[in-house]
């Protein structure tokens, strides 16, 4: 009866800060394998020939077009501007998205279940929906009388909205699972309730603050579709990286957009890097 | 034993399907934030006593500062644009969302969104059961790579897809040979769609896949059945609300994506024009009524999906 032969479980090792591995892997069949096949097809055709024909595309003005295209003045100023309210937009999520997630997870009140689907309403609305929902209360018929429209606030706030879920989804999960008697056995030692916070409670929270953060970072900085109408995208003053890229290639600098594209992918793989060490470091300390 | 008619064995692998949880592995590390993305990972609810937030004007404060924020920063506009949207009256609304643009619009909106999910359904289950069950070389290569769209700029996405299937591109000879053009075509809007909506899927199906493990089918392959029955009799069955969920996230993402598509579809009116490239073309147009109905309709959508999920995730409870 070979139908009963099964794969012998593996004993798998738990690695510190990794998720613990199934119970039993199995060895690539002829089945699978197609699958397998078929998947690294798929992702070859959407997304690996595509990017890396934007890494050479990127290079055929060789290094001179790279800083040429770089020094344009729109060109540095737009990412400038990027970089600058993607890192604004997440510092403000990393304290803000903490604030929320601990209030979901720790009060109880009328309506939270209600704020939990609100907060999820910038994952489900389309960017461009984002940004003419901002219009409506920001622009330039303003009803409350605050006019934001082609203002670099615009794209702050547009990118405070976009990217609300991310540390409160990450963090989240995380706080549900915290022990409360290490919090409670610091209150009866005497631990005042900051420091508990801080000594207690925010350690197991950074890993997840890290990895919300970067989401957060990696979608300020490719954000398009909500900021593009209420910034107005008037270049050096209220345009974003990824507005001068479409600009580029609807004069059909594809060139100049690989670079700018480029180099947006750097800082992203560097701040994603980055974050990952600190959640990695954290993780081990816990 | 080996007379066991098909009817058996399928009854077996009801039975198994019901020891529901059997391979469900320790608690999460709490360092370990799963690195989902894309999307609120659906949780197993757990009933634990409220624990406050402390005492009296610290609880309070939290609590308003927090509320205060998402009501400010989403609430509010999202209502004073639903004011706006029918302030010239319900007539003026339908109008808008009936204009003959307004119809194509949508009608190629939902065209595109369910090929993209469709395809990304079938690659997001081969490819979350490759990464949980199987161990080969490049397999973390594999999950890296599917994150990637969550941290490309649309706008990258659709230029990167230019530059391999546009008229000048890598392959565009070669297609326009055949007679296929993808950019500022249909073919393009697809492609576009999918590479924003492509991790959805698989983030969704990974935890849940991991968590149920190999017992289930390795018991339903001891009872004598095929890969085809094991997957339709004991692994959807077990991932049903978890692709439910990724599904309906998609769906939301791809009728909604503006910047990929704006890239690839060069907004040629009735014919590459979707919801959302209408909505910014008759903002522009200085429309920007005829801009917020439309954008109802997707808010509509959207709500209407959070909506479907929050039904959705108790139901994994049981």
């Amino acid at each position: 009866m070979a139908a009963t032969t099964t794969t012998p479980v593996r004993p798998t090792r738990a690695r510190a800060g990794r998720r613990p591995l199934p119970p039993g892997v199995l060895p690539l069949g002829a089945g699978s394998g197609l699958g397998l096949g078929l998947v690294t097809l798929y992702l070859s055709i959407l997304v690996l020939l595509p990017l890396i024909a934007v890494v050479i595309t990127s290079t055929e003005g060789g290094v001179a077009g790279f800083v040429d295209t770089l020094t344009n003045p729109a060109v540095s100023s737009a990412i400038v501007l990027t970089v600058l309210s993607a890192l604004a937009a997440t510092a403000v999520n990393v304290v803000a998205g903490t604030l929320v997630a601990w209030v979901l997870v720790r009060d109880r009140f009328v309506g939270r279940r209600l704020l939990s689907l609100v907060i999820d309403i910038p994952f489900a609305l389309p960017t461009i929906v984002a940004g003419l929902v901002l219009i409506a209360l920001y622009g330039i018929d303003s009803p409350i009388g605050i006019t934001l429209a082609q203002t670099r606030a615009a794209i702050f706030v547009a990118l405070l909205f976009v990217t609300l879920p991310f540390v409160v989804r990450a963090v989240q999960p995380v706080l549900e699972e915290l022990d409360p008697d290490v919090e409670q056995a610091g209150a009866s030692l005497g631990a005042g309730r900051l420091a508990i916070f801080v000594r207690l409670v925010l350690p197991n929270l950074v890993p997840a603050i890290a990895a919300g953060a970067a989401l957060s970072f990696a979608r300020s900085l490719g954000e398009y579709g909500s900021v593009t109408l209420i910034s107005g995208s008037l270049p050096r003053r209220t345009e974003v990286a990824s507005a001068r890229m479409l600009s580029q290639i609807e004069n059909d600098n594809l060139t100049g957009a690989s670079v700018v594209a480029v180099v947006l992918l750097v800082i992203a793989l560097i701040v994603i890097v980055g974050l990952n060490l600190v959640q990695r470091r954290a993780a081990r300390r816990g | 034993m080996a007379e066991r008619t098909r009817e058996d064995v399928l009854d077996d692998l009801d039975r198994v399907d019901r020891i529901d949880g059997a391979g469900s592995s320790g608690p999460d590390q709490p360092g370990e934030p799963d690195g989902s993305v894309g999307g609120p990972t659906p949780r197993p609810g757990r009933t634990r006593p409220p624990r406050p937030a402390g005492s009296g004007p610290v609880r309070w404060t939290l609590r308003l500062v927090a509320i205060g924020y998402v009501v400010v920063l989403v609430l509010l506009p999202l209502a004073v644009m639903l004011v706006r949207v029918f302030g010239d009256g319900l007539g003026a609304f339908v109008a808008s969302v009936t204009a003959p643009e307004a119809v194509t619009s949508i009608i190629l909106s939902v065209e595109v969104a369910v090929q993209s999910v469709v395809i990304n359904t079938v690659f997001g289950l081969a490819a979350a059961l490759l990464i949980t069950r199987y161990r080969f070389w490049g397999r973390s290569a594999l999950n890296a790579l599917i994150d990637v769209p969550v941290s490309v700029s649309p706008v990258i996405a659709g230029l990167a897809l230019i530059l391999v299937y546009g008229q000048n591109g890598w392959f565009g000879g070669a297609l326009a040979a055949v007679g296929v053009q993808v950019i500022y075509n249909a073919p393009g809007i697809v492609l576009a769609t999918s590479f924003v909506t492509l991790p959805l899927v698989v983030r969704e199906l990974v935890p849940v896949l991991e968590e149920i493990g190999l017992e289930q089918d390795q018991a339903g392959r001891a009872l004598g059945a095929n890969a085809w029955q094991r997957l339709w009799r004991l692994t959807l069955p077990s991932v049903r609300w978890a692709l439910a969920y990724g599904v309906v996230l998609s769906l939301a993402r791809a009728l909604g994506e503006y910047g990929a598509v704006r890239v690839v579809a060069g907004n040629i009116l009735g014919y590459t024009q979707t919801m959302p490239l209408l909505a910014a073309q008759r903002y522009t147009d200085l429309d920007e009524n005829g801009a917020f109905a439309i954008s109802f309709v997707m808010v509509a959508i959207a709500v209407l999906s959070i909506v479907v999920v929050a039904i959705l995730r108790p139901k994994e409870e049981s």
